[in-house]
């Protein structure tokens, strides 16, 4: 019924699309890099999101009350969902989910730096929901009018609960800096430890950052690594006046000039450390995650063999 | 060296040197995908897919992940291997017969103003 179209004019339909603002959708022809490109950034931001469940996970047995568990649950609960939302988008453009879980566990796909730093007090589950989750809507605001349709409408899901991690978060702090001294002083502990890794989820500078443009001319990313991190910067440095805390950067100050605040260049060879495996926790997270696929693989099969069965009965 | 970026929610992962996969799939559960009607009135709108050993748990699964928060009344899964679709691009002939049926819609017909309730 249709008539077969060369190479040139399906590339010219696409990029008409992607003119016009208008959405990929799955079944649409689209460029293999543009597929590729697509493949290997919701994979791993699928996988950010479930790895992103252990950090704050190691915590819910702990928790300071009962309110504070049940919120604690339901935070982690929406982590293992993006996930979800993640995986199922990926699938759209023709890998198998059960793929991906092995190529992140055989560590051929990555996730997020930011999760292989350890929550190492409660009070850093505030200040994870805080600037972790703060630098993530940053990131994902954008990637709702990402060109292809399937990730643009999973992100639109994931933004909204987004927001509920984030307030929860701040919530937190604002309940221990009106507590004691000591609880103050968590906060402020915690938020100097998480400053730079949450800058450095941006990604490095652009000039170190080639295939940005790519992805920019094909409406998968909106604005560059430099724009967000100043974005992040600009929103957070009042929201920590509000808590009475400091930012552990002496070069932080307003510039009337640019209309943002200054800031300090972050340690990129850290950055670099952490993502190819050296951070604190980079082998802890991969195993429990294997841990619990492979602990997972009985109760697979026995599913599936219930579901032969009654099949075979109808 | 190897390029870093922060593509994804959360931030800095490398974009160079990642295997995207075969598209192969390995005997896993399969592929239901999931329409929620939002309330009362509404039809049933297609909201995303999930793997499930069977239709029931997929239901349940479904629920789990796309109504956590009031979002639906009501779930169809279906598997998404039986679903038939016609071709996605936008110019295919197989919409062609629309295109130029103008007189189908009501703004064809010139009516006098003054003619009531039209």
């Amino acid at each position: 019924m249709t008539a077969t179209l060369d190479e040139q004019e399906l590339q010219g339909r696409f990029e008409d699309v992607i003119a016009a603002d208008q959405r990929i959708e799955p079944r649409d022809w689209m460029p293999e890099a543009y597929r590729r490109t697509l493949v290997r950034q919701i994979a791993q931001h699928a996988h950010s999101e479930i790895i992103g469940m252990q950090p704050e996970g190691n915590w819910i047995l702990r928790a300071p009350s009962l309110r504070r568990k049940a919120i604690l649950l339901a935070k982690v609960q929406d982590e293992a969902g993006h996930g979800m939302y993640l995986y199922a988008a990926a699938e759209t453009l023709g890998v198998d989910r059960a793929e991906l879980t092995d190529k992140l566990v055989t560590g051929k796909q990555k996730y997020s730096s930011i999760f292989n730093y350890p929550a190492l007090s409660y009070a850093d589950v505030g200040v994870i929901g805080w600037l972790v989750d703060g630098a993530a809507i940053c990131n994902q605001v954008p990637l709702c009018r990402c060109s292809y349709g399937p990730y643009a409408r999973a992100m639109i899901r994931i933004c909204k609960e987004e927001s509920f991690h984030q307030r929860q978060g701040y919530e937190l702090l604002l309940a221990m800096v009106n507590g004691t001294d000591a609880q103050r002083e968590m906060v402020q502990e915690s938020t100097n430890r998480f400053w730079w890794p949450s800058l450095m989820m941006f990604g490095p500078p652009d000039a170190d950052s080639p295939n940005t443009s790519q992805s920019m001319a094909w409406g998968i990313k909106r604005h560059t690594n430099d724009e967000l991190r100043q974005r992040f910067v600009d929103m957070t440095v009042p929201q920590a006046e509000a808590l009475g805390i400091t930012l552990p950067d002496p070069g932080l100050a307003w510039n009337e000039e640019r209309g943002h605040y200054d800031f300090s260049e972050p340690d990129w060879t850290e950055l670099q450390a952490v993502i190819s495996g050296s951070g604190p926790c980079n082998a802890q997270r991969i195993a429990h995650r294997k841990r619990a696929h492979d602990e997972g693989e009985w109760v697979r099969e026995a599913a599936a063999a219930y579901a032969r069965k009654q099949e075979s009965r109808r | 060296m190897t390029e870093y970026t922060a593509e994804g929610g959360h931030g800095a992962v490398p974009t160079e040197g990642v295997p995207t996969g075969s598209g192969t799939t390995k005997g896993s559960w399969p592929l239901y995908e999931v329409f929620v009607r939002g309330k009362r009135g509404l039809n049933h709108v297609h909201v995303g897919s999930i793997h499930a050993a069977d239709a029931e748990m997929a239901l349940h699964n479904a629920r789990d992940l796309y109504t956590r928060r009031n979002e639906g009344v009501s779930i169809w899964v279906v598997l998404a291997s039986d679903i038939t679709a016609s071709s996605p691009a936008e110019k295919d002939p197989f919409f062609a017969p629309a295109g130029d049926k103008v007189y189908r819609h009501p703004t064809f017909y010139a009516i006098p103003e003054e003619v009531p309730h039209l």
